[in-house]
């Protein structure tokens, strides 16, 4: 039977089977940025935040945390560009340095907590009848309550530390994760293939974990982006009302709940970490719509 | 009762056989729940109700009837794909329905099935190898690596593959060669028993007959015994052995091919094979065709007595009561129908 020797590989084919080629990715950026501008941009955007925050030990100018009484509260200048605090402290170190804190702790977070809510739903939804039932009706309970209140709550209960942080908003979204992928799982349940496969004797984890799982990774990837973002706003609120990290450890929400608690604050305390928290959380957004819609299958979207 | 009788009968006309897949008053219904917190069942999709027929081994049963009739649930409770309600699956003088599903995977090497669909039955993130080797892994059919990637490239050689081919997506091949991947998966450990769902309903006419070629060559070099669910009359007639026909969830018919073909006798088998259309004109035109009026009933609240009284040319009013039993109106040929 013959068969055509160049077979063609669409852009969604191919991040399909990505970890087959490594080459790929770069091949896939270029034509998604070909096909979706405005999403690629956001998505660079995102990239040089992470590059930062990465490599704050050499962009940032200065040391975060040295306070310098000499140059308390300075206006942006030449020699701090973002202004300093009232410890004489650069803002701009802080920002920086508060952004490294704020994705670490937002990406960390919403790995577990999208992480094991992807495999809740996962299960449960596989499992159907009592399983999912009970599942379903325990998510509800905790979509019920605003994911920020749960947040603090729990902050306030543990004690503020990054852990106890990261655990505190991983356990808002594990509702999210496990109703998305629970969905995914109870079509890719009725395919042939999953029925193929108990019909040559597999048990069920392995058709949970090479012909269900695998088929949820798109939805992981688009949940992925878009609770990061929340993941930093519940950061930065916890931060800001001191349930957060504790100073003297920079995170955007703890440089705006400082700069606050001041009878008059001055513009660049606010300004810059507002500015930077704005701009993450947009960013992450656009470019996770644009993932989105390239990863739709529905909407014969390419990336 | 009598089901179970003519079960029996059946066994007795050919006594020096014993069955491979033996299938005794099974009834596979599906409940139809309302509510959501508290679901209650308001009534059952009677999908298989009460049918009995056997396959010996090395033969060909054919399983032919309309959309809905519910063939296919039959071909998945034979390898209990979907659990029956009630009844027994006999496979090689053991009764299916009664292991544990730790049990009933180890058998599952011995048995197969092949979809109707090659697009839906291949999981397209995973190689051509991959999917045909998991068999192996799972029932530990092979003894190393080398040996693993042998055996894989065998299949696909058997299949009428090449062995290049098992590091290829499903979505680099053809509707026909996906399906062959679809026989090599059912193949791997090396059953006894294959259910074909309408394995070529959805390839092109000229892949269609390489594929039943290849089914039969499969069959003769492995000593197979299939149950081959199809509609097209045609096909069915090309390969099976017996046939038999199904009517909203019930046997009406069973007998020889030749048999079936020549000299049906249940009125709904005669409706549907005058509805095969002719080759030759004028055949064709002066021919007698039989048209059912109406659609097939709903299963959920199917007519009382016999099923197809409601479309059947010759009912009577007995018909309305009484349900038929199968019955062996000629040797080796049995039919429901109280009127032959």
């Amino acid at each position: 039977m013959p068969m055509e020797s160049t077979l063609k590989t669409t852009g969604s084919d191919a991040l399909k089977y990505m970890g087959a080629q490594p080459l790929r990715y770069a091949k896939q950026f270029r034509s998604f940025a070909r096909k979706r501008r405005f999403a690629a941009f956001w998505l660079v955007v995102v990239g040089i935040l992470v590059f930062i925050s990465i490599a704050a030990p050499i962009v940032a100018p200065d040391d975060p945390n040295v306070p310098d009484f000499k140059k308390v509260t300075q206006g942006p200048d030449s020699s701090n560009f973002f202004g300093t605090d009232f410890l004489g402290r650069d803002v701009l170190s802080r920002v920086i340095y508060g952004g490294r804190s704020s994705l670490v702790i937002a990406v960390t977070s919403i790995i577990l907590g999208i992480g094991l809510g992807s495999l809740w739903g996962m299960v449960s939804g596989y499992m159907g009848g009592k399983t999912d039932l009970i599942s379903q009706r325990l998510l509800e309970i905790l979509m019920a309550i605003p994911g920020l209140i749960l947040a603090m709550m729990l902050a306030f209960i543990l004690g503020a530390s990054t852990t106890t942080l990261i655990m505190a908003i991983a356990f808002t979204r594990i509702a999210f994760g496990a109703r998305v992928i629970r969905s995914v799982t109870l079509s890719v349940r009725e395919t042939a293939y999953v029925e193929a496969a108990r019909s040559i004797g597999a048990p069920t984890w392995r058709v949970m974990v090479f012909h269900v799982a695998p088929q949820t990774f798109a939805p992981f990837l688009v949940l992925f982006t878009t609770n990061v973002g929340i993941a930093i706003l519940i950061e930065s609120a916890l931060g800001f009302i001191g349930l957060g990290i504790a100073p003297p450890t920079a995170t955007w929400g703890n440089m705006l709940g400082e700069a606050a608690s001041h009878l008059e604050p001055f513009w660049w305390l606010v300004f810059f970490p507002g500015l930077l928290i704005t701009v993450t959380v947009l960013s992450i957004n656009l470019a996770a719509d644009g993932l989105q819609d390239a990863l739709d299958p529905r909407g014969r979207g390419r990336i | 009762m009598t089901q179970q009788e003519t079960a029996s009968e059946v066994l007795k006309n050919d006594a020096n056989i014993t069955p491979l897949v033996d299938l005794r008053n099974l009834k596979v219904h599906f409940p139809i729940t309302s509510g959501i917190l508290f679901a209650r069942t308001v009534g059952h999709v009677k999908a298989v109700d009460d049918v009995s027929l056997h396959i010996n081994p090395g033969e060909t049963l054919g399983l032919v009837g309309e959309s809905g009739s519910g063939k296919t649930t039959l071909g998945r409770a034979a390898l209990r794909l979907v659990e029956p309600t009630a009844g027994e699956v006999i496979f090689d003088g053991e009764d299916l329905t009664k292991l544990s599903g730790g049990e009933m995977r180890h058998r599952r090497r011995q048995m197969g099935i092949v979809f109707q669909d090659p697009y839906g039955s291949l999981n397209p993130r995973m190689t051509a190898g991959s999917m045909i080797g998991e068999p192996l892994k799972i029932h530990k059919l092979h003894s190393s690596k080398a040996d693993y990637k042998k055996q894989i490239g065998d299949l696909l050689e058997i299949v009428g593959l090449s062995r290049a081919m098992a590091d290829r997506y499903p979505h680099e091949f053809s509707g026909g060669q996906r399906q062959r991947i679809g026989v090599a998966r059912a193949l791997a450990g090396k059953p006894r028993f294959l259910v074909l769902d309408e394995p070529v309903s959805a390839l092109d006419v000229s892949i269609q007959a390489q594929l039943i070629n290849l089914l039969q060559d499969l069959q003769d070099e492995f000593n197979l015994t299939y149950l081959l669910i199809a509609h097209d009359l045609s096909v069915v007639r090309h390969i099976s052995d017996r046939i038999a026909v199904m009517y909203l969830g019930k046997v009406v018919e069973i007998a020889n091919y030749k048999d079936l073909y020549d000299n049906p006798l249940h009125p709904y088998t005669q409706a549907l094979l005058s509805a095969i259309p002719l080759p030759d004109r004028t055949l064709e035109r002066s021919r007698e065709r039989i048209i059912l009026k109406g659609d097939i009933p709903s299963p959920r609240n199917p007519p009382s007595g016999c099923v197809f009284h409601t479309r059947c040319p010759i009912a009577v009013e007995e018909c309305k009561t009484t349900i038929p039993t199968m019955r062996e109106i000629a040797p080796e040929h049995h039919a429901a129908c109280i009127q032959l």
